[in-house]
């Protein structure tokens, strides 16, 4: 990775200011931590060597296991031992098909109207001065399914943010200090619940998101960087539980995504299900007890991955009434049992090319990502549909998790980036729903992101002063086909006759692929405005509660940690604001208005030390208030340098 | 407002220093994206302050927006003739030239054919035929807009293409099903 090692001289933050920044991927069946050091991307070990920490999290009487411990005993404890719990983020317990299948007890939350709506008034609306619009609103967000265990029911955010605890320490451990953030990576074809889901799991586990990133994207970088890889690649990611198709452009330095398919219920498992109910149809077996799912369940893992290796294989196993199950399982019947999968990857990947206007021929190479795709029948029907022989020559476990090492290091501000440019997309399209149950797309899928789109609405009736605001995504044409991601009511709007009100419905993607959606009515100069972040079970409010419930960590701790995050943030506040004033202070700003940024800067050092975190919070705000405008005046300049700048080498090239 | 907050609302023209013709360079387009992509990404800002990461990210978002409008021609011509002030009437104005909605219809009809017969390559073939009308009418658009400045027919063009838009959207789905 020669490329990394280059340092821009001036721009990047020095040596010893190296801030502690990891890429975590949060997979199906392992999760792995990785950071750059000296300017290499690797992945950090647990204290037994290992890099992979199985996803496997036990709520035992005697506290909570995750990692091999847990693994070993999934059998012996199935109920309370949460495997693969990355499938159930963001999902209610219709959207899991196999729930017969699976040993757990599950708990379907009902619609919770815990999406938070964030009723703002009209604050920059000045123009009538007759009064504001009143704005209210309830967000609802269908509720998030749990999981009985002995500790209690638990959400796929609690169970996912216990894996993301075991990973920060083990970071922190490592690399000595706390770290500043993480990358997390995600699916790329994850709607927007499940990647509130991840971000709350974080949260939860007090990790600073630097941001979330597609799993596809990040092996991308990985290879690219490593390849010094240009041209259009396809990345076809087969991991545990979920499949990603995406079609990239990778030039110097550029990645961008052009477009994303893919299946968030599509993986490894659904192999092994394939054999588990071939097993099952095979030896005569039903209702098997949970322990003899979990059981069968992991014979059938262990003979998928025998079938990589060997024509055949052998499934042996005792159930507890004492019945043998002795089977043989050639690799011809799982081709058979399992092609219908591998049919829909494909599916999925010519979509995403038709979406990227391009044919197989304009792919340069595909690079295979996911431990499923050492499955033999997944490389042939890759080679077959691609006319070439797949790219293998990475690992396909860590990739993911190195290439967000490397984002992360970026995004941290260890490395000035200047050559470094990421453009994804949104998977799946977002829109509201209108009359007779048919969705309005607002922003469609493949959009680069962030990315905002408005729209208007009108009434239709006279004198109708709310409307029902319902937020869905997908390609389908039905509301009903679609997932809702939040409902909420607009209030307030003035009575004027059917037709002439005039709703804008505006949506904004962030760079993490996050959604959120605010309405005004403008017709009658009035305001009604109202700002919902979709969220799914968990609100601030009960990370915040969790967080303190944990008993792993007394009080005392909590607020400790807490001053130190100020600190660090305090910290880097003050950093990049002496940095900026070195660079532009004096060509855009007055003496007075730099004499104020600098008392601002001081009067945060002087908190900075001691331990209020109050304290040093108020004196972040005001210093962030006491740079608006300079940072206005920043970003101005970049946009005008950035066309400037580059007319010349473009003529040259 | 300052002269900082006019610069956001220039044109998308402006902002990316091309003419403001229909007939761009699109090579020029794409490196002007990714210049001004560079300097505003929000991953440029994600370590510093708040207000900074906002401001980032609302840049990226015009800048994504404006590139999404110029290189897609038929945004591009309403966009323009927008900025010219001229009214594309596409809600309004329904009335199309009997030929073209002949043309349509044979072309609907043809769509509907290969969904029921499931047959791909007679899809690929409408497919072709579409991209070939598309093209003639942008070649059309560019001299009325860039040339003979006549917006009238211009107008008239951009609404066609929003039929043909809405047509190549139905064989993509088409393909999709095929698929299935």
């Amino acid at each position: 990775m020669a490329l990394l090692q280059i340092a821009e001289p001036g721009l990047s933050a020095a040596p010893h200011q190296h801030r502690l920044a990891v890429g975590i991927d949060l997979g199906t069946t392992n999760s792995l931590v990785a950071t750059v050091r000296n300017g290499i991307s690797a992945v950090l070990n647990d204290i037994h060597g290992c890099a992979m920490l199985p996803s496997v999290v036990r709520y035992a009487p005697e506290g909570i296991q995750v990692g091999h411990a847990a693994q070993s005993v999934q059998s012996d404890d199935p109920q309370n031992t949460i495997v693969s719990v990355k499938r159930f983020m963001g999902r209610g317990l219709k959207d899991v098909g196999e729930v017969s299948n699976l040993p757990y007890r599950f708990v379907d939350a009902p619609s919770t109207g815990s999406g938070q709506a964030a009723s703002t008034g009209s604050g920059q609306a000045a123009s009538t001065g007759s009064g504001q619009a009143a704005s209210t609103g309830s967000g609802q967000a269908p509720g998030m399914l749990k999981l009985r265990t002995i500790a209690g029911a638990k959400s796929p955010v609690e169970v996912s943010a216990e894996i993301l605890k075991v990973l920060r320490e083990r970071a922190e451990l490592s690399l000595g200090g706390e770290l500043v953030g993480a990358v997390i990576t995600v699916p790329a074809y994850f709607d927007d619940a499940q990647r509130q889901a991840t971000k709350d799991a974080a949260k939860l586990a007090g990790i600073n998101v630097l941001r979330l990133l597609n799993e596809p994207t990040a092996a991308a970088i990985a290879y690219g960087l490593d390849n010094a890889a240009e041209g259009v690649y396809a990345v076809y990611d087969l991991g545990g539980g979920t499949f990603d198709i995406s079609i990239l452009k990778l030039s110097k330095g550029v990645f961008e995504v052009l477009a994303t398919n893919g299946d968030s219920a599509l993986g490894g498992d659904d192999f092994d299900h394939r054999i588990y109910c071939w097993v099952l149809e095979k030896a005569g077996l039903s209702a098997l007890s949970a322990h003899d799912t979990r059981l069968l369940l992991t014979h059938a893992r262990a003979a998928k991955e025998q079938l990589t290796e060997f024509p055949q294989t052998q499934i042996t196993a005792i159930l507890s009434g004492g019945e043998l199950v002795d089977l043989t399982l050639t690799r011809e019947a799982f081709y058979e049992m399992s092609q219908n999968l591998v049919a829909r990857t494909l599916q999925a990947t010519r979509r995403a090319l038709r979406d990227a206007k391009l044919k197989v021929e304009d792919i340069k190479g595909t690079v295979m990502v996911g431990g499923s795709t050492r499955m033999p029948q997944v490389q042939l029907a890759v080679a077959e549909l691609f006319g070439q022989a797949p790219l293998n020559n990475l690992d396909p476990d860590k990739v993911v998790a190195l290439g967000a090492a490397i984002q992360a290091n970026v995004l941290a501000g260890n490395r000035s980036g200047d050559d470094w440019l990421l453009l994804d997309v949104i998977p799946l399209s977002l829109g509201i729903e209108t009359m007779g149950g048919l969705v309005e797309k607002i922003i469609p899928r493949n959009s680069t992101i962030p990315s905002a789109r408005a729209q208007e609405f009108t009434t239709y009736k006279d004198g109708q002063t709310a409307m029902s605001i319902h937020v869905v995504q997908g390609e389908r044409e039905l509301v009903s086909d679609c997932r809702s991601l939040a409902k909420f009511e607009l209030r307030g709007i003035p009575a004027m006759v059917a037709g002439s009100a005039r709703i804008r419905v505006t949506f904004q993607v962030d760079a993490d692929g996050l959604l959120s959606v605010s309405a005004r009515e403008t017709a009658s100069g009035k305001e009604a405005r109202i700002v919902v972040k979709p969220s799914y079970g968990l609100s601030d409010e009960e990370i915040t509660r969790m967080l303190q419930d944990s008993t792993q960590h007394a009080r005392d701790d909590m607020v400790a940690r807490a001053l130190r995050e100020q600190q660090t943030e305090a910290g880097q506040l003050l950093e990049a604001v002496d940095n900026a004033l070195q660079q532009d202070g004096e060509a855009l700003l007055d003496a007075a208005a730099q004499a104020q940024i600098r008392s601002r800067m001081d009067a945060l050092r002087a908190v900075l030390s001691g331990n209020d975190h109050q304290a040093i919070k108020r004196a972040v705000e005001a210093l962030n208030l006491a740079t608006t405008e300079f940072a206005q005046r920043r970003m101005d300049q970049s946009v005008k340098s950035a066309l400037t700048g580059h007319k010349l080498s473009d003529l040259e090239s | 407002m300052n002269m900082y907050a006019a610069d956001f609302q220039q044109d998308f023209f402006r902002l990316f220093n091309l003419p403001s013709r229909f007939q761009i360079d699109s090579t020029a387009l794409e490196q002007g994206y990714l210049a001004l992509q560079a300097q505003v990404h929000p991953d440029k800002s994600a370590h510093l302050s708040e207000h900074e990461r906002r401001m980032a990210m609302q840049w990226a978002t015009r800048v994504n927006e404006g590139y999404q409008i110029l290189r897609s021609p038929l945004n591009r011509a309403r966009y323009l003739l927008s900025l010219r002030g001229v009214d594309t009437q596409e809600e309004s104005n329904t009335a199309m030239p009997i030929d073209f909605l002949m043309q349509q219809m044979e072309w609907r009809e043809a769509l509907e054919e290969t969904r029921h017969t499931k047959n791909i390559t007679a899809l690929e073939e409408l497919e072709r035929r579409l991209q070939h009308e598309v093209l003639i009418l942008q070649q059309q658009l560019a001299a009325d807009i860039d040339e003979t400045h006549d917006y009238a027919a211009a107008s008239g063009i951009v609404r066609k293409l929003k039929f043909l838009e809405k047509l190549a959207e139905e064989i993509s789905s088409a393909f999709d099903e095929l698929d299935s």
